[in-house]
């Protein structure tokens, strides 16, 4: 072993070393919004007698669940450097699609689900498809499925909404299992399996590597096309999971649903720390961001604030986020 | 290092004699062509089992090309690949490796955010069957007998980013090692580690060799050539030159062989005996830049051409960019024509007359779809407005001009600049400053992954410059380059300034040891 490579070198030796303020802010990063959402619970609880009940809370939870089951597939998308734009009309189209199905005494409750699933999937498998295979941009790709799936949503209905669900189907939005609503149950779910896929498989590794440098994994025989396939028609299966308990939530397939749903996937998405960049992202700091935004709508309603302001401060915290991401990225 | 990597390979049938067993590997007749250039012409490359072959040749030799082909990233248009006896038709990089070739990659970085042991398995993650689920503990333990193997001592759980650049190196070298190949391929492997991890590579090598790998040994430095290769090929301007054994050729025929004239013929500068002291245009003071470079100081006089010498991230691209205002400089002084000036940003650096041509002519240079005329007019603008709106007639006929001065070889002014060679590209590029004509010039990589004519044309250029009085610092990572360009080199080593030696005293060692930390002179 005489020859052996100094492996701390000086530039390392300086990291190892690091003052206890560069720790602080190592932890401020790696943290950062955890404490944000936190201190809005405090604030909002104490501006708002309401806020901090059992009840508002799990309120909460249940209306974010939509959006933040879209924003983890959302975020998986995110990592590899993608987009997906179409999130919010793939649920329009699946809310129709499994309404149509979900007629009291007709089918059994597996073929509405089934179908909203299906679809989901399949409209992400074309996005994927197309990106990886035609090589066009993913913002070009899932622009054109936002028109389509909208528009077929439409077309089946013709614009008008999909009413008299079965009490069967109805459940999963509106139901509870042991006092926890069944759409939180779903989320807490979908994010629990989504971690694992990103955390303990191989294909997350993947999503990690195209994301953050698609030449070199295309370079270690990495199936770079297969794996960005799968990770759209995941997003896009999220989409329909989204979709079904939207639908069931609000007792009806409307064509109209999920308006703007994929910006507010990515505006949590990147609240948690997603870097638009690729390369880096978590499931539990999308988690965290959704509910940022969830708190905030919350609490911004129970004290009154005008819905155009919430807007506004919204659009805020979505910028800040940001800013604070790229801040992040330069100094690495 | 008594215990052998491949217990694949049996010692015995490495030893066994017939015609074509001999050779693992056999590239024969092998052309490719890409739009407006034919890369490899008819090119040949036969490599036998157990030894190291080297490749050398200049930039744009074809060198490159032809790795990709045999690794499946580029398909030729004709040729036969035979290895290990069978033939190959490569569809995918990954049945390269599964065939037994691997390769470490020159100019690939790695996944930043990734761990070591995650970058080195990429692709063949240990894991529970059809979950995908990945044995973390198995991939780190993995990583770490492979370490201990080739003694490397690095953290299999460290993120890539925090690693030296030598240690980066060194883990894509265990990685190539890790596939357990049967022909290694390494793109100038010694290119950014110093000659202690050389030597730790060398002895790696001569290792895999007694268990009967094959090694193709891209590289640029001669004395390698005699140390560690048993035969070379050479290839220029995508040819097929030849191929000897490595101890029974000399430098000058090497040179030769890769240029297809004498070195001086391609550097025929003026020695003038009595050099005239002109006044200093551009001097710079301790100039810091945290995390990138310390204490920076230089000065260039007119009519002067100054060498940066440098490996790969030694800071030399990062000062010059920092002089010119793309990322200003925590600290220093730059003084222009003796008076000091505040730099903010690159609007500031051409006020004060100076240019810069950057190292990543594609990335930070030319804009592709537009036409020649258009790339050459950019920094030049104003001068050929009248009331918001261009003066075509004027700059027609300026870029005219300019462009039959620099012979650049175009079928018009219009043509799109993407369809132009690199070479061409790149002169018009010079093309762009010398429109402004600044009294202070960077050119980064002036010649990288041009052919031989064109270096030649762009060294007389920029020493006709330097005759009409401009000021030049030139960066570059080719040694005869930078001795054959420059009338001073300074030699950077890890954001530091190692030490500057004159012309005379400048000698291809000298600038290596300055340039791996080995040897300082400030």
């Amino acid at each position: 072993m005489s020859s052996q490579v100094s492996v701390v070198d000086k530039r390392e030796k300086s990291k190892v070393s690091s003052s206890s303020k560069e720790k602080v802010s190592r932890i401020l990063n790696r943290y950062g919004m955890l404490f944000i959402l936190i201190a809005l619970i405090i604030l909002m609880s104490i501006l708002s007698p309401t806020f901090f009940t059992t009840g508002n809370l799990l309120n909460i939870v249940r209306q974010m669940s939509v959006v933040g089951i879209v924003a983890i597939g959302v975020t998986i998308v995110i990592i590899t450097t993608g987009i997906d734009l179409s999130s919010g009309s793939v649920i329009a189209l699946v809310s129709v699609a499994a309404a149509s199905f979900a007629h009291p005494d007709t089918y059994p409750l597996i073929v509405p689900i089934a179908i909203g699933l299906g679809l989901g999937l399949l409209t992400g498998v074309i996005n994927g498809t197309i990106i990886s295979k035609a090589k066009i941009a993913p913002f070009i790709v899932t622009l054109g499925m936002m028109t389509a799936a909208r528009g077929a949503a439409l077309l089946i209905t013709d614009g008008r909404p999909v009413g008299n669900l079965s009490d069967s189907f109805k459940f999963i939005g509106q139901g509870s299992v042991l006092g926890i609503p069944v759409p939180i149950i779903i989320f807490g779910v979908v994010g629990l399996i989504s971690y694992i896929l990103l955390n303990k498989t191989k294909f997350g590794k993947y999503v990690y590597a195209i994301g953050g440098n698609e030449q070199a994994a295309m370079i270690a025989g990495v199936n770079v096309d297969r794996y960005k396939i799968f990770v759209y028609g995941y997003a896009g299966l999220l989409s329909g999971v989204a979709g079904i308990i939207l639908t069931s939530r609000i007792s009806s397939g409307q064509p109209t649903a999920g308006v703007m749903y994929e910006l507010d996937a990515i505006a949590a998405a990147v609240i948690g720390g997603t870097s638009l960049a690729g390369g880096i992202g978590a499931i539990g700091g999308t988690i965290i961001g959704a509910l940022i935004i969830g708190v905030m709508n919350n609490g911004l309603d129970l004290l009154n604030v005008s819905p155009y302001w919430q807007q506004i401060l919204k659009g805020v915290i979505i910028t800040v986020a940001v800013f604070i991401d790229s801040r992040k990225n330069r100094k690495s | 290092m008594g215990q052998s990597f491949h217990q694949k390979i049996n010692p015995i049938e490495n030893g066994v004699k017939g015609m074509s067993r001999d050779y693992i590997l056999e590239m024969l007749n092998i052309t490719k062509e890409f739009p407006g250039v034919k890369a490899l012409d008819n090119v040949q490359l036969k490599v036998k089992k157990g030894t190291v072959h080297a490749l050398m040749g200049e930039n744009g030799a074809g060198k490159s090309t032809l790795m990709k082909i045999l690794i499946g990233i580029y398909t030729p248009d004709s040729g036969i690949i035979k290895f290990d006896g069978e033939e190959l038709k490569f569809s995918s990089i990954k049945t390269a490796l599964d065939k037994g070739i691997s390769m470490i990659h020159q100019e690939l970085s790695p996944i930043p955010n990734m761990t070591v042991a995650e970058n080195i398995f990429l692709g063949r993650e240990p894991s529970y069957g059809f979950t995908g689920w990945v044995k973390a503990k198995e991939l780190e333990e993995k990583t770490r007998q492979l370490f201990e193997k080739l003694e490397i001592d690095i953290d299999p759980n460290a993120k890539m980013a925090d690693l030296s650049i030598a240690n980066t190196q060194m883990v894509e070298i265990a990685k190539a090692i890790s596939y357990n190949s049967k022909l290694i391929i390494m793109d100038e492997p010694t290119s950014a580690i110093t000659e202690k991890e050389v030597n730790h590579l060398f002895k790696i090598i001569r290792s895999l060799k007694k268990d009967g790998v094959s090694i193709i040994y891209i590289t640029h430095k001669m004395d390698e050539l005699s140390q560690i290769t048993d035969e070379v090929t050479v290839l220029r301007d995508g040819k097929y030159v030849g191929t000897k054994p490595s101890t029974q050729i000399t430098k000058d025929e090497l040179i030769e062989m890769m240029v297809g004239r004498e070195l001086n013929q391609i550097f025929n500068k003026k020695q003038v005996e009595i050099v005239e002291i002109k006044e200093v245009a551009l001097s710079v003071k301790n100039l810091s830049k945290k995390s990138k470079f310390e204490n920076v100081s230089f000065e260039v006089r007119k009519g002067e051409i100054l060498g940066f010498a440098g490996l790969m991230g030694s800071g030399r691209t990062e000062v010059l960019e920092s002089v010119f205002g793309i990322t200003p400089p925590d600290s220093g002084e730059i003084y222009i024509n003796g008076k000091k000036v505040n730099i903010r940003s690159t609007r500031d650096a051409i006020k004060y007359g100076m240019g810069l041509l950057t190292e990543d002519r594609k990335l930070t240079g030319l804009f592709l779809p537009l036409s020649v005329q258009d790339n050459m007019i950019t920094v030049n603008i104003n001068e050929y407005t009248k009331g918001g709106f261009l003066k075509q007639k004027k700059i027609h006929a300026d870029c005219k001009t300019l462009s039959e001065q620099l012979a650049i070889k175009t079928p018009s002014l219009n043509q799109i600049i993407k369809y132009l060679s690199g070479g061409n590209q790149q002169k018009a590029l010079i093309a762009r400053w010398l429109l402004r004509d600044p009294d202070i010039l960077f050119l980064d990589e002036p010649t990288r992954g041009i052919d031989v004519g064109a270096k030649s044309e762009i060294y007389n250029l920029i020493f006709d410059l330097a005759e009409k009085g401009k000021a030049i610092v030139v960066i570059s990572s080719e040694m005869p380059e930078i001795l054959g360009l420059s009338d001073r080199i300074l030699v950077m080593h890890e954001g530091r300034k190692m030490g500057e030696l004159s012309r005379e005293e400048a000698t291809q060692e000298k600038i290596m040891k300055l340039a791996t930390g080995e040897l300082s002179k400030v």
